[in-house]
């Protein structure tokens, strides 16, 4: 009998179906933290369905949180409508984590917020929702039918996940990030390589990366079809939590004997920056071969890249200069305090000097809901996690995903170039 | 909000006999339900997965099924995506594999997944098949030839014949 993973040890915690459980059986397990966005209005339609009425109750309100995000403002008539549906179930039910468009996009803010905990274990009504991995949760996105079920029981199906580990070693060269190294991963192993699996994110260059970069490879681990995308449990994580909830917690741990699916070696000395080219995330070049590609759209934020870090990163290769004349440049910071501590620090001053424009922390660029989309012939650098065919307006556009650093580099040349040379 | 109705979901029969719609690998689910169509059903009905197909979204019948490969469904949690399948009158997917939340949501939605390595290679546009669910068996109907799927989970098999979790629990809280 060999011993536990992070996902078993914490599906083992929250299983109402005993813990005698191996892979791919299915068992039931109490939810500790709902979160939903605009998403919440189907929820709101599902409820009005249950009769008897005065059944319409969440399982525990104190559970849930609740913000707007991808249309925030609103930008519509109809996406108002949404939102204030959605804000007269939020009192009635009174749910007191409830954010509206108030804090930014959730993959940031809940952690701000100190929702998010080692041990927990979180669904969410947004795919990306595997980035509170960063932190030691085991945490993924279901759909709207899932999430109406969890409001209401507090709990939902879960499929007992294979664990397989990325151990990570070696040391980063100048202007290269954990996004070039996530990239790299979904170049080499494909975009299902941890489908329906559980991650673990080890090694020595894990260890070093800030929780802000974990948070990046968490994200994006989505991308890779995983169900949780751990990151390494310790310290840094303890006290980034410390600062932020009072609440206790435990680091959870896996076994030195537990059992993974596969374990990759990856080292990153000689990593050069990496793009996932149109349409799919998997189609993953090093810019070297696709530097000089001319771009009409440059766009920095998302709940992948657009925290203080990725920020501050942009503003080092941008100080002083201006952006191509043929280059937009959308910066969206990932929450209000990011946004905050970019003014107060003169990060945005730079930004705005270099020809970008900043936006209110939302969700609109990336997933081609408003504010920055493409037209046909297109071709936008992101530094977002979705490069699919429409994804950020017309089918006829072309996304390009790469770092912070890539997105300013590429926008202060007008194409696609390598950052290590800023 | 505009697809989020129950309506379309079929009831459940071990046998479904249709014709097919061959889809690649990886159909993201922006493609199956752009973001700039998600408050409008008469728009996402009118352009889905017309990228990969363009004669689908006014040729697709009551009754089809699709046969793609790998990663189908792969990307956003938006519901949608299977859902506007139901709307559309699939009755069935069957895909080299599934990315998570889209296979979760099939079942939620109680619409019949099934995952069949090498099934993408298998098929043209408007051949004719057979399905058994529970034996996730394909059948050929001009060839006769069969091929064999991963059984789906015993617990999911019954979601599919309890026409979904929404019902599933809109039953349970009934007073009886």
């Amino acid at each position: 009998m060999s011993g536990k993973t992070i996902a078993e040890k914490i599906l083992a915690a929250h299983s109402l179906s005993g813990t005698g459980f191996k892979p791919d059986d299915i068992i039931t397990a109490k939810i500790d933290l709902i979160m939903s966005h605009f998403g919440t209005g189907k929820t709101v339609l599902d409820f009005n369905r249950i009769r008897p009425p005065k059944k319409r109750k969440v399982f525990d309100p104190n559970k849930i949180v609740v913000l707007f995000d991808h249309y925030n403002p609103a930008p519509s008539e109809r996406w108002a409508a949404v939102h204030d549906l959605i804000r007269k179930f939020i009192k009635k039910q009174e749910i007191k984590n409830f954010y509206d468009i108030r804090e930014g996009i959730c993959h940031q803010v809940l952690p701000e917020k100190g929702h998010i905990r080692p041990g927990m274990l979180i669904i969410g009504g947004d795919s990306h929702t595997t980035t509170y991995g960063a932190f030691n949760a085991a945490s993924c996105g279901v759909g709207n039918t899932d999430l109406f079920y969890g409001y209401v029981k507090g709990e939902l199906w879960f499929r007992i996940p294979y664990t397989i580990k990325f151990n990570i070693t070696g040391k980063l060269q100048h202007n290269i990030m954990s996004k070039d190294i996530i990239i790299k991963i979904a170049g080499d192993y494909s975009a299902e390589v941890a489908t329906y699996k559980s991650i673990e994110f080890t090694g020595k260059t894990m260890e070093d990366l800030t929780i802000a970069s974990r948070m990046t490879i968490s994200n994006f681990a989505l991308e890779l079809g995983a169900k949780f995308a751990f990151g390494v449990p310790d310290e840094k994580v303890v006290n980034w939590i410390k600062e932020r909830t009072q609440e206790p917690f435990e680091l959870v741990k896996p076994d030195s004997d537990a059992f993974y699916e596969k374990i990759y070696e990856i080292n990153v000395s000689d990593l050069e920056p990496q793009v996932s080219c149109p349409h799919t995330v998997d189609n993953v070049k090093p810019i070297s071969e696709v530097a000089g590609t001319k771009i009409n759209q440059a766009f920095l934020g998302s709940c992948t890249n657009g925290r203080y870090e990725d920020l501050e990163i942009a503003a080092n290769i941008l100080a002083g200069k201006k952006i191509h004349n043929d280059v937009r440049m959308i910066v969206t910071p990932a929450s209000q305090e990011i946004w905050l501590k970019a003014a107060k620090s003169g990060i945005s001053e730079i930004l705005i000097n270099a020809g970008a424009i900043i936006t209110n922390p939302n969700c609109g660029a990336c997933f081609g809901g408003h504010g920055g989309l493409l037209a046909p012939g297109e071709i936008c650098i992101s530094s977002s996690n979705r490069n699919f065919q429409g994804r950020m307006g017309s089918s006829a556009a072309y996304i390009y995903l790469g770092s912070p650093a890539t997105v300013a580099a590429s926008a202060l040349k007008g194409e696609l170039t390598d950052p290590r040379d800023f | 909000m505009a697809i989020i109705s129950t309506k379309a979901i079929k009831e459940y029969k071990d046998i479904i006999k249709g014709r097919v719609w061959v889809f690649p690998d990886n159909v993201d689910t922006d493609v199956v339900s752009p973001s700039k169509y998600l408050d409008n059903l008469q728009a996402t009905l009118d352009h889905t997965c017309e990228t990969i197909c363009k004669e689908f979204p006014s040729s697709v019948k009551e009754g089809d099924i699709i046969v793609a490969g790998r990663n189908f469904g792969c990307g956003s949690s938006r519901e949608t995506a299977p859902a506007i399948f139901q709307e559309k009158g699939i009755a069935a997917i069957i895909a080299e594999s599934f990315a998570r939340i889209f296979y979760r949501s099939s079942f939620a939605r109680a619409l019949p997944i099934i995952e069949i390595e090498g099934i993408s290679k298998e098929f043209e546009n408007g051949d004719k098949i057979e399905i058994n669910i529970p034996n996730a068996e394909i059948t050929v109907l001009k060839t006769k030839k069969k091929l064999m799927g991963k059984k789906i989970h015993p617990i999911l098999l019954n979601l599919l014949k309890a026409g979904g979790l929404e019902k599933q629990l809109l039953d349970e809280l009934k007073e009886k």
